[in-house]
């Protein structure tokens, strides 16, 4: 099945309205945001992507193929106003849940990939989430497959309680098995990945790439400035901070991205 | 079985008095031995590990600890671990791995210690990286929450191929305070937040996310843990008789099935 395809009847709403720049509060045209690959033209802001956009930007032409779209959640805990946000994300989003799984090639390497979406949710990560994730990394170790997985996310998802958080353990215990396999993981880290996603397999990449100026932390900056009265230094829990602290590879601009993954695929084939 | 409310097992779990890994440590495990340090960095005082004998059985043994005295609870950062902890632990299960001996983890923290030195060493990596191996560690792992299980502070010590809880602890993916100010925008609606979040243990088993809860109700600290000991002594045994590959197939089912 081809992107168009597959995304075809998913988008409800009309992607190419135009956005605003949250940053700069410009509106820009979809186009030109388009032709300058989702970043703001005025202020070079790195605006979000959605999961679309990201697949298109990444995959080469017509190779995706998505797995386990169907796959929604229940609200297993009865948690209070969860199905609405459900159906309001649905909607919003045109997507069943916060990730979208596949394989497909980049730049002639078949890969396995997942891409999250920051509107959904805040690509909170409940029991499907986690699930469509797992099944991921089991297929990719299988099939013998790298993964390549583009991160963002608020966290567990709070209303699936316990179940979501078991989902960082289940999988990382994927993410350890295809590692142990052999295989190469890749993920890149975009704005914003914090909480139970930093500390499960955001961070379990063979290479972690991050996009310039991601937000990228476990605490959220706001709870450690009420807990310990500390001034946050500048840039603190920025892709940057992390990158002189030691804990991702590489910043890669965005317009490079595909080049870079090509090329690590390329390093890592087994011959 | 006790009949408190959930957010009534919530103050249970954080009480002033409660035990927590230390006593457990001092009343179960005999000659101990405090092992120190993460090799990395430094050696936090909320986690207390080291190795010693249960029944007669070599073990290792980590436990999150806050203190007694004020004075020490500050030194222990109230029981928060930094990620000098979770590698501090992590070492030590590779250590018990390498003598194929047991490991018992005492979980009791209202999670991972908040600070920007915590995040500029790396404190989501550090939890990550115990998630993944403890995936793969070729000894048994019996994982125990005795206070306040909080979130993926707590889940750090927590991918054992037995998870029990005692019948007050709680274990939750946030506050019960983090919650209702995220729901509701107020956090004295906590009580109603412990409710809809489904933390205690009872609720645990009912989603078979742990396998034992023992009981609390009517008993001292002294049976309780007597209780435990015999639990975690019998686990153990039955653990030692799978072969490597059962005991970490054991382990990633436990969780796999998790929201399958």
């Amino acid at each position: 099945m081809s992107l168009k395809d597959f995304f075809k009847g998913l988008f409800g709403k009309d992607s190419q309205e135009p956005r605003i720049c949250k940053k700069c509060n410009e509106e820009i045209k979809y186009s030109d945001l388009k032709a300058n690959h989702i970043i703001c033209p005025k202020c070079n802001a790195y605006m979000r992507m959605n999961a679309f956009e990201r697949l298109e930007a990444i995959c080469d032409a017509e190779t995706f193929s998505p797995v386990d779209e169907e796959l929604t959640s229940n609200n297993i805990i009865n948690f209070p106003e969860y199905d609405e946000k459900l159906e309001k994300a649905k909607k919003a989003t045109g997507l069943n849940e916060a990730v979208v799984c596949g394989t497909c090639s980049i730049g002639g390497k078949k890969t396995a990939i997942f891409v999250m979406d920051s509107a959904f949710m805040m690509a909170s990560m409940g029991s499907v989430v986690g699930e469509k994730i797992t099944r991921l990394f089991e297929k990719a170790t299988t099939e013998k497959l790298p993964v390549v997985g583009f991160v963002t996310s608020g966290g567990a998802r709070m209303q699936e309680g316990i179940i979501s958080l078991m989902q960082m353990a289940k999988v990382s215990g994927a993410v350890k098995r295809h590692n142990d396999a052999g295989l190469l993981y890749i993920p890149v880290l975009t704005d914003p990945t914090t909480g139970g996603i930093t500390a499960s397999f955001g961070m379990l990449g063979d290479i972690i790439l991050a996009e310039p100026k991601a937000l990228i932390g476990f605490a959220g900056a706001r709870v450690i400035e009420q807990t310990t009265g500390e001034k946050l230094p500048k840039g603190f829990q920025r892709a940057e901070f992390l990158l002189e602290h030691g804990f991702i590879d590489a910043i890669v601009d965005r317009k490079d991205l595909k080049d870079t993954l090509s090329n690590l695929l390329a390093i890592h084939a087994k011959a | 079985m006790s009949n408190l409310t959930a957010y009534e097992k919530v103050a249970a779990a954080r009480g002033n008095k409660r035990p927590m890994g230390g006593y457990f440590i001092k009343n179960m495990i005999d000659n101990f031995v405090e092992l120190h340090g993460d090799r990395r960095f430094g050696d936090d005082g909320a986690i207390v590990a080291g190795v010693g004998f249960l029944n007669g059985e070599p073990v290792t043994v980590i436990a999150m600890e806050r203190g007694d005295t004020i004075e020490e609870r500050i030194k222990r950062h109230f029981g928060c671990p930094t990620p000098e902890g979770y590698r501090k632990a992590l070492r030590l299960m590779k250590n018990a791995e390498k003598f194929n001996r047991p490991i018992i983890c005492f979980i009791g923290s209202s999670g991972a210690y908040c600070g920007i030195d915590a995040e500029e060493r790396g404190q989501g990596e550090a939890i990550a990286e115990n998630l993944y191996e403890m995936m793969g560690i070729k000894a048994p792992i019996i994982s125990v929450i005795v206070g306040e299980g909080g979130s993926g502070g707590a889940l750090a010590l927590g991918v054992g191929n037995r998870v029990c809880m005692l019948e007050n602890s709680v274990y939750s993916v946030i506050s019960p305070e983090g919650c209702a100010t995220i729901l509701w925008k107020d956090a004295t609606k906590a009580s109603d937040a412990a409710d809809v979040l489904k933390l205690t243990a009872q609720d645990l088993k009912e989603f078979d996310v742990i396998e034992k809860i023992v009981d609390e109700k009517d008993l001292t600290n002294e049976e309780i843990c007597d209780n435990l000991k015999k639990y975690i002594y019998e686990e153990i045994k039955e653990l030692k008789k799978m072969s490597t590959k059962e005991l970490l197939d054991q382990r990633y089912e436990k969780f796999r099935k998790i929201g399958r």
